[in-house]
């Protein structure tokens, strides 16, 4: 848990103080995005917490600890730092700069050669390609991966992020994002991180403190400020797309359904006809023997469709995708493809179900939902 | 086919050892006199260039850590004020020619080996002191935030990341060190501590000028050859 009581910070010759009267409780295992204009004094307080900075009033605590009395290496190394510059070591290979804290830490060699390489796979970076290259042969979006991979790579149970994504492609991102949000489940670390992106902050989060000027303006949980933003700042900082935003706080598993069947290609069609019949649901799909999706089949394609096999008549799934992701990658999936499903699988278990535009309409009509 | 890479590596050593080789050879053969038969003969050669080499050796060693050393010193943070004035003092130092040094401590301190060896240590040490204090400064600050965000000590973050970091430049100021601490090293021998300057003063006062030529060949191809050695050590350590 990390709390900030009534935390000031004024620069040595500013007259206005960079973060002003915070007050700002984390708590355990949840992950909190600080949002707000340039200037406002995200990083500041980021680094008050790891004390890059001096607090110049109110205390800082983390499981009911003042910072201040702790000694400053011990607390930095329980805790993960994603520098908003990235920071890569230019003279070290991406290896050895994931290896950093573990070898401050004093990790067996192998241990932390085996950490390493799980810790760039886990960013996205293939370690064979990755690990013997050094910063400045890789791109921006691959340094602050690394960033990350380093400040992942102790497992602290605490994590400030300073814009961790900032440079990746949208595309990379939300695959971040979703393996994100799925070993956070596992790990329950409790993590403040720094956005510019409201829609990450909504995805990503359990608590988003928007800050203006210094000041706490309105720290509260997605949902609430999707609903009752406090001021005209907060809502034009949430948009006027509100309905849409609001499809990130539900996950894919949470309301996907079940096809009438797995079946695979070479099924009869008679066979499908008599599952889709059977159960009401009016949707089979097609797994391949790592119950990998190959295709859908609805009722309607059953009609005007011809063929023998329910190879001949699926329609193929260009993209599937997880259950950690939001019903808002899954509405922006439907836009790219011009289809009206998706197919939600899991790397390990394959093949899970799907989730179709209707369900989507539902959920937005249903405000309980939120 | 290009050469292997240790065998490139030896290259322009071996060059300069058989330039050095000949030009001994050509003046031990063809002496213009019996003055400078007398003057170049292998054990004097030899003689100056051991106490040459001595001086340099012992100077040099001493600048490279007392220089790194204080540079380490005066870029702390808390001696931000003093580290400039150290800078500039050590730039305009930089200008007071090496014979004027030798002159004061001579004055001084009097003669022989360790005199100087002091002095050529007093001169070598401003490039490496001044590189090393420039090649830390010039590190981005987010490099040493990020380390020092991560739970770094400050003992790792010098060794491990601020002197790697620092290590090209302060090598080009031990370049810089060497070529010059070799070519003031000519200088000892008005102090009485030998080395090649040994060839140069002589030949000049008896007007023998292949003597002077000489002396003043040998330095030249010794400074090429440390300049060049510590170059190999630069291009070694660099890969990023
Ligand atoms: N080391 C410093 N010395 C003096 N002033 C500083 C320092 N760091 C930040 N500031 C000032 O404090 C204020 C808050 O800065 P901060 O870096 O926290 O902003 P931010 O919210 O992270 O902005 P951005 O989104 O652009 O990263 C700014 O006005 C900045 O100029
Ligand atoms: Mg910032």
């Amino acid at each position: 848990m990390i709390r900030l009581d009534d935390v000031t910070k004024i620069f040595p010759g500013q007259k206005t103080p960079a973060v002003k009267n915070l007050n700002m409780e984390i708590p355990e295992g949840c992950v909190c995005a600080l949002i707000g204009p340039s200037g406002c004094g995200k990083t500041t307080t980021l680094k008050m917490i790891n004390r890059l900075y001096e607090p110049t009033g109110g205390t800082i605590y983390i499981n009911g600890q003042d910072v201040s009395k702790m000694d400053p290496i011990e607390l930095r190394l329980g805790i993960g730092y994603v520098i908003q510059e990235i920071g890569l070591f230019p003279h070290l290979t991406v290896e050895d700069n994931v290896a950093t804290v573990p070898r401050e830490k004093k990790w067996p060699k192998d241990t932390i050669r085996q950490n390493t390489e799980e810790m760039l796979r886990l960013v996205g970076l293939e370690p064979k390609e990755f690990k013997k290259r050094y910063p400045s042969a890789l791109s921006g979006g691959q340094r602050q991966r690394v960033g990350v991979a380093r400040a992942l790579a102790a497992d602290p149970p605490i994590l400030l992020m300073d814009e961790p994504f900032g440079a990746v492609d949208p595309i990379t991102r939300t695959r971040l994002q979703n393996e994100f949000l799925r070993i956070q489940e596992q790990m329950q670390k409790t993590i403040a991180f720094v956005t510019h992106d409201i829609d990450e902050a909504i995805k990503m989060a359990d608590n988003i403190a928007v800050m203006q000027e210094g000041s706490l303006v309105q720290y509260a949980t997605p949902g609430e400020l999707l609903s009752q933003p406090v001021d005209e700042f907060v809502a034009k900082l949430v948009g006027s797309d509100r309905s849409i935003k609001r499809l990130h706080l539900i996950r894919c598993r949470e309301i996907l359904k079940k096809p009438a069947g797995f079946l695979r290609a070479g099924t009869p069609l008679e066979e499908v006809r008599k599952e889709i019949e059977n159960s009401k649901i009016r949707i089979v799909l097609i797994v391949d023997g790592d119950n990998m999706p190959q295709g859908i089949i609805s009722a309607g394609d059953l009609e005007q469709r011809t063929g023998r096999v329910a190879g001949d008549i699926l329609r193929e799934i260009p993209d599937y995708i997880t259950g950690d992701a939001t019903l808002r990658d899954a509405f922006s999936m439907m836009l790219e493809y011009g289809q009206s499903h998706v197919v939600v699988t899991d790397k390990n278990d394959g093949c899970q179900g799907y989730i179709t535009l209707g369900d989507l309409l539902e959920v937005m009509k249903d405000d309980d939902a939120f | 086919m290009t050469p292997s890479k240790p065998l490139r590596w030896m290259l322009v050593p071996l060059a300069l050892i058989i330039v050095a080789c000949l030009l001994v050879g050509y003046a031990l053969k063809y002496p213009t006199d019996s003055l400078v038969a007398r003057l170049i003969t292998i054990s004097n050669v030899n003689k100056a260039l051991k106490e040459h080499l001595g001086l340099v050796f012992v100077s040099m060693l001493v600048a490279v850590f007392t220089g790194i050393a204080f540079g380490i010193i005066i870029s702390r943070p808390i001696f931000y004020v003093f580290g400039r004035v150290i800078e500039n003092v050590v730039n305009l130092g930089q200008t007071v020619p090496s014979l004027a040094i030798l002159a004061l401590f001579y004055s001084v301190l009097g003669l022989g080996f360790n005199v100087a060896v002091f002095a050529l240590w007093l001169y070598s040490i401003l490039p490496v002191l001044r590189n090393t204090y420039a090649g830390i400064k010039n590190i981005t600050p987010d490099v040493i935030e990020a380390a020092k965000g991560m739970g770094m000590n400050p003992w790792h973050i010098l060794t491990r990341i601020e002197l790697p970091i620092a290590a090209p430049i302060i090598l080009a100021g031990i370049r810089t060190a060497i070529v010059i601490n070799v070519g003031a090293a000519t200088l000892a021998t008005f102090i009485g501590a030998g080395g090649l300057g040994d060839f140069i003063v002589t030949g000049l006062s008896v007007r023998r000028n292949l003597v002077v030529f000489t002396g003043a060949g040998l330095a030249a191809i010794t400074a090429i050859f440390f300049d060049y050695l510590v170059g190999l050590v630069e291009e070694h350590l660099v890969h990023w």
